[in-house]
This record gives C-alpha cells, structure tokens and sequence, in this order.
C-alpha cells in the first residue's frame, strides 16, 4: 500500500474527530441537545411572556425581541463549552484520549477537531432555539453575516475554552468549576437581559470588561441591528479570543499538560 | 533495517522514579520481541516514550528509522500499541471504535470499513460490532485492542500484555494470530508475564530490571544457558521412597510423583533406564518450572537494585 502524505493523514484524521464529536452529540442527544432547548422555552415563558409584558420595550424592541438573541448565544456559549469539556475529558478520565495521543496527528489537528465538535454542537442547539424563539417573538434579521460570525466565533472561543478546561481538570468538580462559578455570571451579567445603557457609569464600564456583553452584541447587532458595543471592535475580539485559546490549547498539549507523565 | 532502536533512553519521573536508566535496545525488522521485567522494571515506560504518552527526560529513539523527536508524525504511523489497560470508549460499539481509529491513522472510511470486518472477523468479534463495547467479555476487549491496533497495518506492534486475565483457549487462538501477523512480516514487541506465552512466540529476548537492560539475547542462546532442569515425573505404580541413582538426585513428592535435577551433561534416556530397573515405569514427565521463568528469577533475583 502507497505511504500516505501527511497532509491525508491529517486531513482524515480531523474529518473523524469530527465525525466522531458529531456521533456523540447524536447519540447522547437527550443530554446534548434537549436541555438547552428546555431552559431557553422556559426563559422565553417566564422573563419573555410573563415578566416581559411589564417591562416594556428595550432598546427600542420589544422585550421578547431583545433577549431573544441573548437567550440563543447563551445556549451556544453553554453548549460549545460544555461539549468540548465534557468529551476531553471524558476521554481522559476514559484514557481513550490515548487513541489521539499514539496516533500520528499533531496536536493542533486534536485542538481543531475537538473545537469544531463544540461548535457544531453550539450551532445545533443555537438553530434549535432560534426556532423556538420564533414562537414567542418575531426576530427580524438585520444583517445575516454578522449572525453568523457571531455565533460560529463565539462558539469557537467557548469551545477552546472548554477544551483547556479539560485539559488542567483532574475530577469532575474542576470540570464544572468555569461553567458554574464563571461561564454563569458572565453569562447572566453580558447583556442578555439587558441593555447595559440602564446601568450606572461604574458598572457599565466593569460590564465592557465583560467579553460574553461583546458577543451578546455582536449577535444582537446581526437581528436587530443595534448594539451596546463597537460592533467592528466585538468581532476583533471574538477573532483575537479564537486564536490565542487555540494556540494555548496547542501549546499545552505539546507540553502534555494534563495528559502525559 | 531496525525495526526499534533507543540509545541512551532515560526516564525520571516527576516524583524522583528512574524508570528508565540509559537504555540501549534494538529490535530488528521482522522480529517476534519479548521485553519482559517484573512490575515497575520500566516496560511500559519505555513502551510509553515510543509510543509518545511519555516524555523521556533524555536519549533517543527511532521507529524504522524515523526518530521520535524529528519525525514524530512517521515514526508514529508505523506502529500499532495494544496497551496494558483497556483504554477505548466503553460506550462505543467495536465497529465504531475501529474504524475512527483507522481514521486517526488518514484510513479513508470506506477502506476502514473493510478492514474492520477483516479484522473483526478474524478475532471473532463480527457478532459483537454493533454491541457497546462496555458489555463485551474481558477476552474481547483484548482482542478488540488488537483489531483496533491492526487497523492501520503497523509495521511494528507493540502489545503489553496482551492476553493478561484471558483464558487459556483464547490466549492460544491469540498466539496463532500473532505468528501469522508477525509470518506475514509484522515486527512485534511483546511485554507478559506469562513467560510460557514469550518462550513459545518470541526469538529474540530483553529483560529489563530497575530501569535497566540485563540480558538480551536470542530465546534459544537463553534457554540453553540453563545448567540444571527440573523436571516432574509421574508413575504408574506407587512409590514408597525416592530412589537412590548415582548421579541423579530424586525427591519424592507423592507416592505417583518424583522430581529430578538434570545437568546439562546428563541424559533423560539414562535416568529412564536406571528408574526401569529399579521397577519404576514413568507415564509422564514436565518441566517443574518453565524453563524461561527459570532464568527469568535467576537474573532478576541476582540483581540488586541500583541506589
């Protein structure tokens, strides 16, 4: 049989990382794809429908309309985290990480396939949502790229994120350490719920510090055209976010942080 | 063409482990290879640092040529590991498991596939394919560790302990496997602890001891080092007492069993002789010990330990 180039050997090796972060989504979709799609019926049920009549209109739209795309970057940003931890390391605790580790694909190959796992996961349950937002508000779309870039650029950074969670986590305590003491407040402080504009001086400017507000934004800027952030700026740093959590992703796994004696 | 080569290899673990000590093997294309060592000799280390789930603290190492630190990648592609511990997902099904691992290897799926029935079939596994892997029985997932590691036609496989709790019907359809893998021109490298398995597969032989290489040798130049066999044998008719021969010591173990040292000048034929004309029929002899677990306790038991 003919020696294959390396650049193959790559190229399939990254297609069946995928394919198989893929497969697992499929397969566990009751823990994978379900919950989200429950939390966010309920948010739209109780802060859209109930809560949200009183409040009036944000930002100009209706209350519905302007926590809608908060609602669906906070179940992306859950989600493309969430899967790429829990595979990892999973498949440390599992030690079938060592079916990666002997084989001959570099550790960028493993960072990019387990990142795409969790934002095609990210993406699934981000589409599922935006359908189920669609019942309770009407979503306009202002610009479709912006949406898009949005959310595959948040999606990534949360996914590499999660992937260097997974590498320093030893238990499964430290693996839900980030989502529940970080992820969480970030989440709920990132102008989901709110147009940081209602805040005082102080706490608006502690909120810029806040990278999930500029995602938030970004992606609320995508539907309905307005932002509490530079737009231009917010992708900036969506990009600068994906590229130095990968690069630290690759750069502890050539150190074999985590997953080599 | 050397199959295996480490120069100087070392390894220190983070706690103060020397695990390895400036090892030296070479392992020739073609071989059938028995590293063997009692716990914590530095097997699976050295296995480790080939394979790159260790990092060695020194030396070299180079798989058909390809050194581990320049050339990773291909030195990689050519070996297959079956490891000690079972270390695939449980919850996947054996199809499943290796194919993608075909895939982590640029296997095109559709050819994984077909190799995966090749090898699924050949270690009785074709039933189980779309079975979750966590229900097959301990055989099979050593097993489905081999399909898994011949996926990508490794020119050298490494098993450590391969057959470790199988039965003895399973473990001997796994020997005949591998002598046709290693006929059909598969370099491997075989760490057990059963030392019958090494002895009966593997022509070429390393004992590793404290980090360190302490003989390496052809199994048959090994073998014949023995100076003295003991060897088990039984009787037809009860025996009282052992028999007294001039040069041959034999002990009574029960009233059908006797036991006798043979040094390699004497004969068997003789010692037969005398036992019949003493009245003595014997139905049936063995070796006391394996006779590689012999020399193996001989080495390892002289040894002390370096500080």
């Amino acid at each position: 049989m003919p020696e294959l180039s390396l650049a193959m050997v790559r190229w399939i090796g990254f297609q069946t990382i995928v394919i198989r972060e893929y497969g697992r989504i499929v397969r566990i979709w009751g823990q994978t794809l379900v919950p989200s799609v429950v939390t966010a019926t309920l948010y739209f049920i109780i802060f859209g429908s109930l809560i949200g009549r009183r409040v009036g209109p944000m930002a100009g739209f209706d209350y519905r309309q302007f926590i809608a795309p908060g609602l669906i970057m906070m179940s992306i940003i859950t989600n493309s985290y969430g899967n790429v931890v829990s595979s990892f390391f999973g498949a440390k605790f599992g030690k079938h990480v060592e079916e990666l580790l002997v084989s001959p694909l570099p550790n960028w190959i493993i960072v990019a396939g387990y990142a795409i796992g969790g934002v095609i996961r990210g993406l699934l349950v981000g589409l599922v949502v935006t359908l189920v937002s669609l019942f309770f508000a009407r979503l306009p779309v202002a610009h479709f790229a912006a949406i898009i870039a949005a959310a595959v650029l948040t999606s990534s950074v949360f996914a590499l994120a999660g992937f260097i969670n997974a590498v320093f986590a030893r238990n499964f305590d430290q693996m839900n350490f980030i989502p529940v003491f970080v992820l969480t407040p970030l989440t709920y402080f990132g102008g989901v719920f709110y147009s940081v504009s209602m805040l005082p001086e102080w706490a608006q400017r502690l909120s810029y510090v806040n990278p999930i507000l500029h995602m938030v934004n970004a992606f609320r800027f995508g539907f309905l055209g307005t932002s509490d952030v530079h737009v231009v700026s917010a992708f900036a740093l969506m990009l600068l976010l994906t590229v130095g959590l990968f690069g630290a992703a690759v750069l502890l796994l050539n150190r074999g942080v985590g997953i080599r004696d | 063409m050397l199959a295996l080569s480490t120069r100087a290899l070392t390894k220190t673990y983070k706690n103060g482990v020397h695990a390895l000590r400036s090892v030296d093997l070479d392992v020739e294309q073609g071989d059938f290879f028995a590293l063997l060592g009692p716990n914590g000799a530095g097997k699976t280390t050295l296995i480790g640092i080939v394979t790159s789930l260790v990092t060695k603290s020194g030396g070299s190492a180079s798989v058909f040529g390809f050194d581990i630190d320049r050339q990773l990648e291909r030195a990689k592609s050519c070996i297959g590991v079956v490891p000690q511990e079972l270390n695939f997902n449980q919850f996947e099904t054996p199809m499943t498991i290796v194919v993608n691992q075909a895939g982590f290897y640029g296997i095109a799926r559709a050819e994984a596939r077909v190799r995966a029935e090749r090898y699924l079939r050949q270690l009785q596994l074709w039933d189980k394919r779309n079975s979750a892997a966590r229900g097959l029985s301990g055989g099979m997932k050593r097993r489905l560790m081999i399909a898994r590691a011949l996926m990508h036609e490794p020119r050298l496989l490494i098993l450590d302990e391969p057959t470790a709790g199988v039965d003895i019907e399973i473990r001997r359809t796994m020997w005949e496997f591998l002598r046709d893998i290693n006929a059909r021109g598969t370099t491997i490298i075989l760490t057990t602890h059963y030392l019958e398995e090494a002895e009966s597969l593997c022509r070429n032989i390393a004992i590793i001891d404290h980090g360190g290489i302490i003989e390496r040798d052809r199994m048959s130049s090994l073998l014949r080092r023995l100076n003295t066999q003991s060897f088990v044998l039984n009787t037809r008719s009860p025996v009282a007492e052992a028999p007294a021969l001039a040069d041959f010591t034999l002990r009574l173990v029960d009233e059908h069993t006797l036991e006798v040292d043979i040094a390699k000048d004497q004969n068997l034929n003789e010692l037969f002789e005398r036992l019949s004309r003493t009245g003595i029929e014997v139905v049936s002899m063995r070796n006391k010990v394996n006779r590689l677990e012999e020399i193996f306790m001989r080495l390892v038991e002289n040894r002390t330990p370096d500080a």
